[in-house]
């Protein structure tokens, strides 16, 4: 399971969409998460869809990576579609057994949760899986920058990520070979209650949390020896200056929002 | 003076108690010279905990020797404002492989030395391609870390080193944690940095066939270089690098105990080729 995740997995290829400028897919990737929110009715979820497929035909990413992203999330959507489904309270009732009721609003928030949800993780993921980390963080830095006036240390906290992004994927193999070598010592972690199975982490947790400190150690000695010296002063090998593809994505991003609100107010 | 220069180096782990008095101090480099031509590959080699990797983390001024004096390209590393300098004129490589990688894509981790350095963006994008051309890993440039193997992350690592455009390039145990494979990749292309760019190489090692190329060798043990010469000098002292908890090449080894039975065999033999030849003419003299 720990291998599903694919948060900061870039995907290389050469798509419109790997050549936007990060701080414009950031924003995309905000504005398709409120326009999620935002929409009601069959009409608003169409051109929520038709967005969402147009993205994904136009960023050369296999369908199935960026599917890859729900499955960690599989049981939260379950328990959302099931609250809805019996919680929403509604007029037109479909099945009544005890407590238990279903009405038509409950199915119709139950299925717009669900591809709410759904929609959500695939669009966030065509950010990430099109943006590499170090990308991704340069656009949140010079997007923040101005905080950085104030005393926000913006260079520093967008290394921190950058450097866990780039280290999530090693952790978790990490985890793997330990979970692994306790396992073959007779160790348990899937049996007994939550307490016990929780107290049996201990041994894996412990191991982990010394290595990551030991690499978090030679790090930081690898990249003082390779002249890192903080933010001042430092050069960039992919500066951000927006280009005419990234205005004409934030036409095509406003209108969709535009869109989407007209939706909802008119229809 | 060479391009690397130490006399008398002292350094000193000082273990303090929790009143910050002293507790006890463990000398890990002791009183060591060291000399390095630019151009030359050195290598130095010990057991574990010889001092050796302290020694070469302050080749890098990443760590200041307590005692003595350590010039690099004639800037003494003790001097607040040469440090950059310092690590400019002299890369390091280190043991691990994933802990020496900043970035989640090759050519952005080449590109970070250049980057803190201020480099303008063309010249980084000209100097991360020459220098992955360099170690061969230009076709992975725009691969994830994580799916290369070790040697090839190794090499990333190099060239992460050379888009820096140093003179000396320090290796600490870079092929400790890799596979035989991984290990020649690694050093087939150290060589060909020394040979066809010029590239001052300090190797620190135990795997004494890596030493057997360089062209002057360090033997340290106990913080002390306790030997030193070329290959051919060093290697032909089986019993005294013995004595220092160090092995020697296969084939050194076997001429050595063929040598004890009674064969007609030179010191100094580092190679299985050389062993063969010298094999050989032991035979045709004897047939004679």
């Amino acid at each position: 399971m720990l291998r599903d995740i694919t948060l900061g997995q870039y995907y290389p290829a050469d798509s419109p969409v790997h050549k936007l400028d990060p701080r414009v897919k950031l924003f995309g990737a905000l504005v398709y998460i409120v326009s999620l929110f935002v929409f009601r009715g069959i009409f608003g979820f169409l051109l929520a869809t038709i967005f969402l497929l147009f993205l994904i035909k136009i960023c050369q990413v296999p369908f199935r990576f960026m599917v890859k992203g729900l499955k960690p999330i599989v049981i939260l959507m379950v328990f959302t579609a099931v609250f809805n489904l019996f919680l929403t309270p509604g007029k037109q009732v479909l099945f009544h057994y005890g407590i238990l009721t279903i009405t038509m609003e409950g199915v119709k928030n139950a299925a717009f949760m669900l591809v709410r949800l759904t929609y959500l993780i695939v669009g966030t993921s065509v950010m990430t899986l099109t943006t590499t980390p170090n990308q991704l963080t340069d656009g949140l830095e010079k997007a923040l920058k101005p905080l950085s006036k104030v005393g926000v240390p913006v260079h520093a906290v967008s290394m921190m990520m950058s450097i866990a992004l780039r280290f999530i994927p090693i952790l978790i193999e990490e985890t793997d070979i330990i979970m692994k070598a306790q396992m073959a010592r007779g160790a348990d972690f899937e049996e007994g209650s939550l307490i016990v199975r929780a107290k049996n982490m201990i041994p894996l947790l412990v191991p982990l949390f010394i290595s990551a400190f030991r690499r978090a150690d030679d790090l930081a000695m690898a990249m003082e020896a390779r002249c890192y010296e903080g933010g001042e002063g430092r050069s960039k090998m992919r500066p951000l200056s927006y280009r005419r593809m990234d205005y004409g994505a934030y036409l095509l991003l406003f209108s969709y929002l535009g869109g989407i609100i007209a939706l909802r107010v008119f229809l | 003076m060479g391009i690397i220069k130490a006399s008398k180096l002292v350094f000193e782990y000082i273990r303090r108690d929790e009143e910050g008095n002293v507790d006890s101090i463990q000398t890990a480099v002791d009183h060591v010279d060291l000399d390095v031509n630019e151009g030359d590959f050195i290598v130095i080699l010990g057991h574990n905990g010889s001092g050796k990797s302290t020694l070469a983390k302050q080749l890098n001024a990443l760590l200041i020797p307590s005692e003595g004096t350590l010039w690099v390209e004639g800037k003494d590393t003790k001097e607040r404002e040469n440090v950059r300098d310092v690590r400019r004129t002299a890369g390091m490589v280190f043991q691990n492989p994933d802990n020496q990688i900043i970035a989640s894509v090759v050519e952005e981790d080449v590109g970070f030395g250049p980057e803190n350095l201020g480099v303008p963006t063309e010249e980084i994008w000209k100097r991360v391609e020459e220098s992955l051309t360099s170690v061969g890993m230009l076709k992975f440039r725009r691969h994830s870390p994580n799916k290369l193997s070790g040697g090839q992350k190794q090499r990333v690592a190099i060239a992460g080193v050379m888009a820096m455009e140093p003179k000396c390039i320090v290796l600490d145990e870079p092929t400790a944690m890799l596979d035989p494979n991984g290990r020649r990749e690694v050093l087939s292309a150290v060589h060909e940095l020394n040979r066809k760019k010029g590239i001052t190489v300090i190797l620190i090692t135990h795997y004494m066939e890596e030493a057997v190329d360089a062209d002057y060798i360090y033997v340290m043990d106990e913080g002390k270089v306790v030997m030193e010469g070329l290959p051919k000098e060093i290697f032909s002292q089986v019993e005294e690098l013995k004595r220092h908890r160090l092995d020697v090449p296969q084939a050194t080894l076997l001429a050595y105990e063929l040598k004890k039975a009674g064969l007609p065999l030179p010191d100094g033999i580092l190679t299985r080729q050389e062993l063969a030849e010298e094999l050989e003419r032991c035979y045709v003299n004897y047939t004679k």
